[in-house]
């Protein structure tokens, strides 16, 4: 045991004598765990919030009764239900602007006492309050804490919206999803101005049971107006949400790998200096088997330092872009997510087992070199590099496996897992062939060498190459990854900014509260000369083979057939729609049910089922539902009884923020209801914007990871290549010419991989924009190349190359002589 | 009287969370609670009709509650109740309506026969439409569940409903007696410090109609009873609870009587109705009220079997249950059945147990 000890602390004044490396290591593991943690911190967050939002009615197959459009209906339809024993749970959803600070939240309107059938955490909510409290008023409005603290409010305060209409006393509930504000329903209706009205009933399953399957039959005059649901809508936020998560997910292993790299080399670097230590250690005694058990203590407790760190600097990294995330969450699919960071134990848990697994992976070529070091034989770099030699024809296969691959997943291709596959087996092959493909343009080179320097210079990359190899795949990787990443972000921006801008053709768009207002609006407007068009959209929400679609109904206008952005068309597309009753549909619905132009599809209408045929195909990109046009005469046939949706003015541009606030005044409308055509784009990229930069963050903190990397990689190289630079020195060179040529090599080495990860992180980019984002999100982008991005995607890993050449060479440089000249003193 | 307004009360307790201090006593189910803002019960006032038959929301609490004795074609026992119970949560002074009105309703229904016992519980909100009373025509209901005058001008006949998954009945009642006002002209005293509630009852119905039980189709007969009720405090603090007794005799005479237990000092109180509706209030001092025999129901000890006296109207009768087991296990569970009695006099009625 005693002896034991000693071994290990042996092994371990290595680092106190080598702090750098020590650090160097930590740092690796630090931001592997740390990007790891941060990733899956922000995806477990996401969906506990989800989980709250589908727990609160506790209905796995949630059964409900809606108007046909989702749209609001009048309570007096619940009470001649009610009044016949059906025991359905009355809701009122809404959505509701705040003053201060400035924020839409979900409101929910609630009856505790049927609510008390349903065993939802909504029930036990409500049992913790007061009945009393909760009805009479001013009432209460329930808020999780997280969301009240976010928002900055008080409990017992009264946020007012943006109307004016102060919310009933705030009360703060452990357990509530976030986002969302709890009050009684005829709170609610006064706040959303639905007098009267309902967006949903509940049926209890234990009401249900009986039924055995069939949903109760509803009474004759009921039919038309309410319609059986089933699939509890919060439910689908995991559903929606996935293709988001799973590309974080991605994002965060290729942080973690990249991690990996730099604990690998500066693994390979302590090693390199303790091999003399090793042997000492072995010749004096000490058994194989408990050298290596401190190696594996040491590397235990490395990972434990590491990890840690990484774990709580994870958290922080977590924190400071979940704001960011759930906003995008929220914007894009409407999912409630807080914007406090929770953190579960299973998440430090995991993270830690992350780092050790990570650092045993990492470490265990080099546990494995220490296994069988001899304890008498010299250590011959040149021996290894020999081995290594061998080991990048190992790689030259497994590269050509990992292209397989890719090509497989890209010829199955109808799944985001396929597509990320792909992603993966395009990198690792990438990543793999790199050594190969340097070598072979370094010997290309050599043969055009003249003189012996440039010879030896050349020689002499490649000699260094093995040992590069690893920090340049981990360069490699890292800058296609931003290059790809880059190019579909940028791309994405281009075509979104086009599309919107073909997209919101009207000047000024409307959503009435009712019908009735609807219709007043309209009655107004007429009479106002300065508005060229007033063009009424319908809207109603289906489902289409088990998918969410929403059927929007347009009227004829030049404003569509000039702009809408069509991608795939049949002749005459609006003539199709208009006179022939075709049907257009969003790229998202096409690709989810493979449908073409031409094509026929089925729609369950009010009428029974209905065919039509497609005339084209538009772009709907943040739009996660199917959405399919049909023209308004028709869908008003369809669905008789639906309410305009939404209007679109047309006016002249520099008017309508005058109009908007016309409108506002005149019918009492707020911001959400009313909007011109510049804040809603505002508005559209403000989503767009926050939905990548969580991506550009870790893209960005992956490239300078791979530095790291590079730099602990030449640590090592140095170290190890002072016996090839010592004769130069005693022909004669200066340390520092022998520096210059060293950074010049590196950066030649760092040129030539950024050059080639130029083809492969446009490749990425292909793969993103065509594949996983079709499969993701259903829209695919045209490709955009950006060339002023990619010379600085270059520089820039040209600039992490110096930065990580940078220190060595300047070791060299100043402490040469000595150094030099001991080497040939030295046994090596 | 009943004190299923108590239970509404402790249904609302129950509810709410704010209950961090032990409370000083206030009444079983919080019934003895005073509360500002709300009408007293005043002896000076008068009963009118038909609007005692309708709602009182001004009021904190009111019921409307009917028991039947019957009897099958086969000669079985049984027995059902149908009671609306509606609570106050606020004064209110009219301003709210719809969703915003603080009121409550909860109804209860019951089967019992000689070996079972079905029961039932509705709970709704005041102000949207699900539960509420008016007078004329008469007609109080909780979701499908209604007692309802059957003419437009008429109180009697009515019909009274509720089913359950497992039990329905659909009965008629009817009677051409007029209404009984308990203690003074309707004034019901509860404590000697004053406690009082309105109180009537109708206890002369003949009733007839069906019942379902386990799937099975009955046509019954009887007699039924329906007692109306509603105060602001009906009990002193420190009432724990009370046992009602409503007693068809065979005479054709009717008696209601009740103690409400408080340590040391019960209070006595109980109606004369004779065969043609005249009633006679008791005094405290005139009813003997006597437990025989504890039955064990729902984990308590209930004194299901009783001796009753009223000395003056050489009244002497043992009661026992259809069944021993008719407890209510609602949101506030209590005894309600219908029962025998002989002795002096014989015949049939219902007891209701609160607070044990």
């Amino acid at each position: 045991m005693k002896l034991f000890y000693w071994t290990l602390i042996s092994l371990l004044s290595h680092w106190k004598r080598h702090p750098v490396q020590l650090a160097s290591l930590l740092l690796g593991l630090w931001l592997a765990t740390a990007l790891w943690t941060g990733v899956q911190s922000l995806n477990q967050q996401a969906k506990s919030n989800y989980d709250q939002a589908a727990s609160l009615f506790d209905q796995q197959a949630g059964v409900y009764l809606q108007a046909p459009g989702g749209q609001a209906f009048d309570q007096a339809l619940w009470l001649e239900l009610r009044l016949q024993d059906w025991p359905l749970v009355p809701l009122l959803e809404g959505r509701i602007r705040i003053q201060e600070p400035e924020v839409r939240l979900q409101l929910l309107g609630l009856d505790p006492i049927s609510q008390m059938q349903l065993e939802g955490t909504a029930s036990q909510i409500l049992g913790r309050t007061s009945l009393e409290q909760w009805i009479t008023a001013p009432g209460q409005t329930l808020i999780a804490p997280s969301t009240m603290q976010e928002l900055g409010w008080q409990p017992g305060q009264r946020p007012l919206t943006t109307q004016g209409q102060k919310l009933p006393p705030l009360v703060s509930l452990e357990g509530l999803a976030p986002g969302l504000l709890l009050t009684d329903i005829g709170w609610a209706q006064e706040l959303l101005h639905s007098p009267d009205q309902l967006t949903r009933l509940l049926a209890p399953q234990q009401w249900l049971a009986p039924y055995s399957g069939q949903l109760p039959q509803l009474p004759e005059a009921i039919e038309e107006q309410l319609i059986w649901q089933q699939g509890e809508a919060e439910a689908d936020l995991g559903r929606l949400t996935e293709s988001f998560h799973l590309n974080l997910t991605a994002l965060g292993l290729l942080a973690f790998a990249v991690g990996l790299f730099i604990v690998h080399a500066t693994l390979g670097l302590a090693l390199e200096q303790r091999l003399g230590l090793l042997r000492t250690l072995r010749a004096s005694g000490i058994t194989l088997n408990s050298l290596l058990l401190a190696l594996l203590v040491e590397l235990g407790s490395l990972a434990l330092v590491g990890g840690l760190a990484g774990v709580i600097s994870g958290y922080w990294l977590a924190a400071a872009l979940l704001p960011d995330v759930a906003a995008s969450l929220r914007s894009l699919y409407g999912a409630p997510v807080s914007g406090q960071l929770e953190m579960q134990p299973t998440t430090w848990l995991t993270a830690l087992l992350m780092s050790f697994g990570g650092l045993l992976l990492a470490g265990s070529s080099w546990l494995f070199k220490a296994a069988r070091l001899p304890i008498l034989a010299l250590a011959r770099p040149q021996a290894w590099y020999q081995a290594e030699q061998r080991r990048v024809r190992l790689q030259g296969v497994l590269a050509l496996v990992a292209a397989l691959v890719a090509a497989w997943a890209w010829l199955q291709g109808d799944s985001l897992v396929w597509g990320l596959l792909l992603l993966a087996g395009l990198l690792l092959s990438a990543a793999l062939w790199l050594p190969l493909l340097l070598l072979g343009l370094l010997k290309l080179a050599n043969l055009l060498a003249r003189g012996p320097l440039q010879q030896w210079f050349w020689a002499d990359i490649r000699q260094q190459l093995p040992g590069l190899s690893l920090a340049l795949m981990a360069l490699l990787l890292a800058q296609a990854a931003n290059i790809g990443v880059g190019t579909m972000t940028e791309g994405f921006r281009k075509t979104f900014t086009g599309w919107l801008d073909q997209r919101l053709a009207a000047e000024i768009y409307i959503r009435p509260e009712t019908q009735q207002q609807a219709e007043e609006i309209t009655r107004w407007l007429e009479q106002q000369e300065a508005i060229e068009a007033i063009l009424p959209q319908y809207q109603i929400q289906l489902e289409i083979e088990g998918w969410p679609v929403e059927v929007g109904g347009l009227v004829d206008a030049a404003t569509y057939r000039d702009s809408w952005p069509l991608l795939q068309t049949l002749n005459q597309p609006w003539q199709a729609v208009f006179s022939e009753n075709a049907w257009l549909a969003s790229e998202q619905l096409a690709q989810r049910l493979q449908l073409q132009p031409g094509d026929q599809l089925e729609l369950t209408t009010r009428l029974g089922i209905r065919t039509g045929k497609l005339a084209g195909i538009y772009a709907d990109y943040g739009n996660p539902r199917g959405q399919l046009l049909i023209n308004a005469e028709e869908f008003l046939t369809f669905w008789p009884d639906q309410p305009i949706h939404s209007l679109a003015l047309r006016l002249a541009e520099d008017q309508a923020s005058a109009w908007v606030e016309k409108l506002r005044a005149n019918f009492q409308l707020d911001s959400s209801r009313v909007i011109d055509q510049a804040s809603l784009k505002e508005w559209s990229t403000g989503v767009f914007d926050r939905t990548f930069n969580a991506t550009s963050a870790l893209s960005y903190l992956t490239l300078g990871l791979a530095a790291l990397a590079l730099l602990t990689s030449l640590l090592t190289l140095s170290q190890a290549r002072l016996p090839q630079l010592a004769p130069l020195w005693a022909m004669g060179l200066s340390p520092a010419q022998l520096a210059g040529l060293n950074l010049l090599q590196l950066l030649l080495l760092a040129l030539l991989t950024a050059l080639l990860a130029l083809p492969l992180g446009l490749l990425l980019a292909w793969s993103l924009v065509s594949v996983v984002n079709v499969q993701a999100f259903g829209w695919r982008l045209p490709l955009h190349i950006f060339p002023v991005q990619l010379g600085i995607s270059v520089a820039m890993a040209l600039l992490a190359a110096l930065l990580a050449a940078a220190w060595p060479s300047w070791q060299l440089r100043s402490r040469a002589s000595a150094r030099l000249v001991k080497v040939f003193a030295h046994e090596r | 009287m009943n004190a299923r307004l108590l239970y509404l009360l402790i249904f609302l307790l129950g509810l709410s969370a704010c209950s961090e201090a032990p409370e000083p006593p206030s009444g079983f189910a919080g019934l003895g609670t005073e509360v500002e803002g709300y009408p007293q019960v005043s002896r000076n006032d008068r009963i009118r009709f038909p609007e005692a038959l309708g709602a009182h929301p001004e009021y904190r609490i009111e019921w409307w509650y009917v028991t039947a004795n019957l009897t099958d074609e086969n000669g079985q026992d049984w027995g059902i109740q149908w009671t609306l119970f509606r609570q106050a949560l606020q004064p209110n002074q009219g301003k709210a309506k719809g969703w915003q009105t603080p009121q409550v309703w909860m109804g209860h229904a019951a089967i019992t026969s000689a070996t079972h016992h079905w029961q039932a519980e509705r709970l709704s909100r005041g102000g949207t439409g699900e539960a509420d009373a008016q007078a004329q025509p008469f007609k109080a209901w909780i979701h499908s569940w209604r007692l309802s005058s059957q003419q437009e001008a008429s109180f009697s006949p009515l019909e009274v409903y509720a089913s359950d998954q497992d039990f329905a009945y659909r009965l008629q009642l009817s009677t051409d007696q007029p209404f009984v006002l308990q203690g003074d002209q309707g004034y019901s005293q509860k404590s000697e410090q004053g406690q009082a509630s309105w109180y009537y009852s109708q206890p002369f119905f003949k009733v007839e109609g069906q019942i379902e039980v386990d799937d099975q189709q009955l046509q019954v007969r009887g007699q039924g009873w329906m007692d109306r009720e509603w105060s602001s405090q009906p009990l002193a603090p420190g009432q724990e609870g009370w046992d009602w007794f409503s007693l068809h005799l065979e005479t054709g005479e009717k008696v209601m009587l009740f103690q409400l237990r408080e340590d040391g000092k019960d209070y006595y109180s109980g109606t004369w109705i004779s065969a043609a509706g005249e009633p006679t209030p008791l005094e405290p001092e005139q009813i003997q009220m006597q437990p025989l025999e504890l039955t064990r129901v729902a984990g308590r000890q209930l004194p299901t079997h009783w001796r009753l006296q009223i000395a003056d109207y050489d009244l002497d009768i043992t009661t026992r249950p259809l069944n021993a087991k008719s407890f209510m296990d609602t949101l506030v569970p209590y005894w309600e059945g219908p029962i025998f009695f002989e002795g002096s006099h014989q015949g049939r009625g219902f007891l209701e147990m609160t607070g044990y």
